[in-house]
C-alpha cells in the first residue's frame, strides 16, 4: 500500500520568536525553519513500515510556498519516495489554515489512494491539532490520534494512543488516518549520501485550483501580542526562607 | 443563540473539565445546554443537570457510544450541531480528538485551546507554545471551540436544576473499535485540577529517585506529581504525568519544579502558574526567570530538608 505523509515547514523549535511590534502577527524574517518535529516521526513511521514491507511507497506532501520544497527534500532524504508541494502564495496576509490543508489532502486521498495517511498531533507554530481529525472527517475514514505505537495487519492498523490519565489501544481499517505522538519513534539522522540521493527523487507541484480546493482563510487573525509577563521572581538563599516565604508571603501551603 | 458543551465523562461521572468548558460556553451565548453522549450515562447526565447555569441536558444514550470513539462521537455531536452556534469542548485528549472531526463535518473551522472569549466570535489563544497570544475572529455559523481549561474558572457543580432530554444515539460507524487501556492508578490529585503541583526533571536521574525524592514532597502537600518531557523520555516518570506542550497544560496554585530546566516546551505547559518554585543547581537555568522563589541547591539535599521542614 503506499502512505501519504504530509509535512509542515515550521519555525525551528530552537528558535524563540517574538511578536511583531505592529501586532499583526510573528517576527518570522530570516528566521530557520525546519520540519514541524512531529512530521518527522510521521516520517520515520512510514519509512519503518515500508522497511517491514507494510508499505510500497511513500509519498510526502507539504502546502504552502515554494521553500517548502526545503522540507519535502528532508523528508526524501529520511526516505519518501516522491514529493507533491501544493503552492500556495507567498503573501505575507495569506494564511493556510487546517479545514484548507484538510481538503487538499482529502483531494489528493481521493487521487492516490493510499492505505494510511499519517501526520504529525500538531505543528508547533500555531499549535492547532486540528487537520489530521478534520482529513479523516471529510474522506470519511477512522482516525487514530496521538500514536505512540502503530502494528498493520490484515487490513486493519492497531494503534496505542497517549490519552489523559494513560494509553488506549484502538483498531481501525484500512485505509485511515493516524497523527503521530513524540514517543511513537526516533526519528533518523538524515546522511549526506541520502541527501544527494533525494535530489534526484521526482517532486511534483501544483495549486490548490488544480485540486478544486478553495482555500481562503475562516478565520481572522486580529491581532498577535506577548503573553503578560510575570514579575521578577527572587532567589532565596536557603529551604528555611523558602519555606517561610511560601508560608508568609505568597500564602500558598 | 445557544451554546453546547460536550461534557467528558466516564459515563457514571463528569469530568471536571467539563464545568470549566460550560463557563466559556457562557460567555458565548446566554443559554447553555451540554451534551451527554454514552452508554448507561445516566449518572454523568443526572450531574451535568446540577452544574450552574446550564438550561437543558442532552442525553444520547447506546453502545455506539460506549468507548467515546471519534467516529461515533462526532456523528452525534454533529446529529444536533445545527441547532447551536457554538459547540465547545474541554481541550483534553478526547475534546481534541473529537472536536475538528465534528468542525469539518459542519464544513467550518476549529478553534483549539481557547483561553478567553473576547465576544461571540471572537477569541483568544495562544500559539508558538505559548510564546504569543492570538485574538482570532470566526466568520462561521456554528463556532467550534475547544477550551484550555486553566483558561477558565470552573462553574459550580451543584446549583442548576436542568432538565433532561433523551436524544437517539448514532448507529456505530464500523471504522474502528476500542481494543483496550492501560490507565494510570493514581491515588493522589489529577494534575490539570491539583492545587498544588510537585514536578521533576531530567536531574532526578533514575525512576526509584525520582519516586524515592519527589512523593514524599508531594504527599506533605496533598500534591499532583508531574515531570518535565526530558524525565519522561529517561523513563524516570509515566508520560500523561508530561508537562508542557506536548503534554498537560496546568495552572494551580503552587508548582514546583524540581531539576527541571525550563525549556520552552515545558514553560508552555505550566506558567500560568500562581506562585512558581524553582530548585537547581544550575545558576543559569531558564526555569529562573519565570520562578518567583528559587533556590540554587543541589535537589538532593533541599527536596528532603524541605520535606522535614513542612
Amino acid at each position: 500500500m503506499k502512505i501519504l505523509v504530509p509535512v509542515k515547514r515550521v519555525v525551528d523549535y530552537n528558535v524563540k520568536v517574538r511578536v511583531k511590534s505592529d501586532g499583526s502577527g510573528m517576527d518570522l524574517a530570516g528566521v530557520k525553519m525546519s520540519m514541524n518535529p512531529f512530521d518527522e516521526i510521521a516520517v520515520e513511521e512510514a519509512v519503518r513500515l515500508k522497511e517491514k514491507g507494510v508499505a510500497t511507497e511513500i509519498i510526502a506532501v507539504s502546502c504552502g510556498v515554494t521553500q517548502c520544497q526545503e522540507t519535502l527534500r528532508t523528508a526524501l532524504a529520511i526516505g519518501a519516495d516522491r514529493a507533491i508541494l501544493v503552492e500556495t502564495p507567498s503573501d505575507a496576509a495569506f494564511e493556510l489554515q487546517p479545514l484548507a490543508v484538510a481538503k487538499i489532502l482529502k483531494a489528493l486521498v481521493d487521487k492516490e489512494q493510499p492505505g494510511l495517511v499519517i501526520l504529525g498531533k500538531q505543528a508547533i507554530d500555531d499549535d492547532n491539532n486540528q487537520t489530521g481529525q478534520m482529513l479523516a472527517a471529510l474522506a470519511d475514514l477512522p482516525q487514530a490520534t496521538f500514536a505512540s505505537k502503530v502494528e498493520v495487519a490484515e487490513g486493519k492498523a492497531r494503534v496505542t494512543r497517549e490519552v489523559d490519565g494513560g494509553l488506549e489501544t484502538v483498531e481501525v481499517t484500512l485505509p485511515a488516518v493516524v497523527t503521530t505522538d513524540l514517543r511513537l519513534n526516533e526519528p533518523r539522522y538524515v546522511t549526506l549520501p541520502n541527501i544527494m540521493k533525494a535530489k534526484k527523487k521526482p517532486m511534483e507541484t501544483i495549486k490548490p485550483a488544480d485540486l478544486g480546493v478553495d482555500v481562503a482563510p475562516r478565520i481572522k487573525t486580529v491581532k498577535v501580542e506577548e503573553p503578560p509577563k510575570r514579575g521578577a521572581g527572587v532567589k532565596v538563599p536557603d529551604v528555611a526562607t523558602l519555606v517561610d516565604k511560601l508560608k508568609n508571603e505568597a500564602k500558598v501551603i | 443563540m445557544a451554546s453546547l458543551v460536550i461534557a467528558e465523562h466516564d459515563h457514571g461521572t463528569l469530568k471536571p473539565a467539563t464545568l470549566n468548558a460550560v463557563t466559556a460556553a457562557l460567555a458565548c451565548a446566554s443559554e447553555v445546554h451540554v451534551l451527554i453522549a454514552g452508554a448507561n450515562a445516566g449518572g454523568a447526565a443526572e450531574a451535568a443537570t446540577r452544574i450552574s447555569g446550564v438550561a437543558k441536558v442532552l442525553h444520547a444514550d447506546g453502545p455506539s457510544l460506549a468507548e467515546q470513539l471519534a467516529e461515533n462521537v462526532a456523528a452525534q455531536v454533529v446529529a444536533v450541531a445545527r441547532n447551536y452556534t457554538h459547540l465547545l469542548f474541554p481541550a483534553t485528549a478526547h475534546g481534541k480528538n473529537v472536536a475538528p472531526r465534528v468542525a469539518a463535518l459542519l464544513d467550518v473551522a476549529q478553534i483549539s485551546d481557547a483561553t478567553r472569549v473576547v465576544s461571540a466570535d471572537t477569541f483568544e489563544r495562544p500559539i508558538y507554545a505559548g510564546n504569543a497570544i492570538a485574538t482570532v475572529q470566526s466568520s462561521d455559523p456554528i463556532k467550534v471551540i475547544s477550551v484550555r481549561t486553566t483558561g477558565f474558572d470552573p462553574a459550580g457543580a451543584a446549583g442548576g436544576s436542568a432538565p433532561i432530554e433523551a436524544v437517539a444515539a448514532v448507529a456505530d460507524s464500523g471504522l474502528s473499535s476500542f481494543v483496550g487501556a492501560e490507565i494510570v492508578k493514581l491515588d493522589r490529585p489529577e494534575l490539570t485540577s491539583a492545587r498544588i503541583i510537585v514536578s521533576g526533571g531530567r536531574a532526578m536521574g533514575s525512576s526509584d529517585r525520582f519516586n524515592e525524592v519527589l512523593v514524599p514532597l508531594a504527599d506533605k502537600l496533598g500534591a499532583a506529581l508531574g515531570a518535565s518531557r526530558a524525565a519522561v523520555d529517561a523513563g524516570y516518570a509515566p508520560n500523561d504525568w508530561q508537562v508542557g506542550q506536548t503534554g498537560k497544560v496546568v495552572a494551580p496554585q503552587l508548582y514546583i519544579a524540581v531539576g527541571i530546566s525550563g525549556a520552552i516546551q515545558h514553560l508552555a505547559g505550566m506558567k500560568d502558574s500562581k506562585v512558581i518554585v524553582a530548585i537547581n543547581k544550575d545558576p543559569e537555568a531558564p526555569i529562573f526567570s519565570i520562578a518567583d522563589y528559587g533556590l540554587e541547591a543541589d535537589l538532593f539535599s533541599a527536596v528532603p530538608e524541605l520535606v522535614r521542614s513542612l
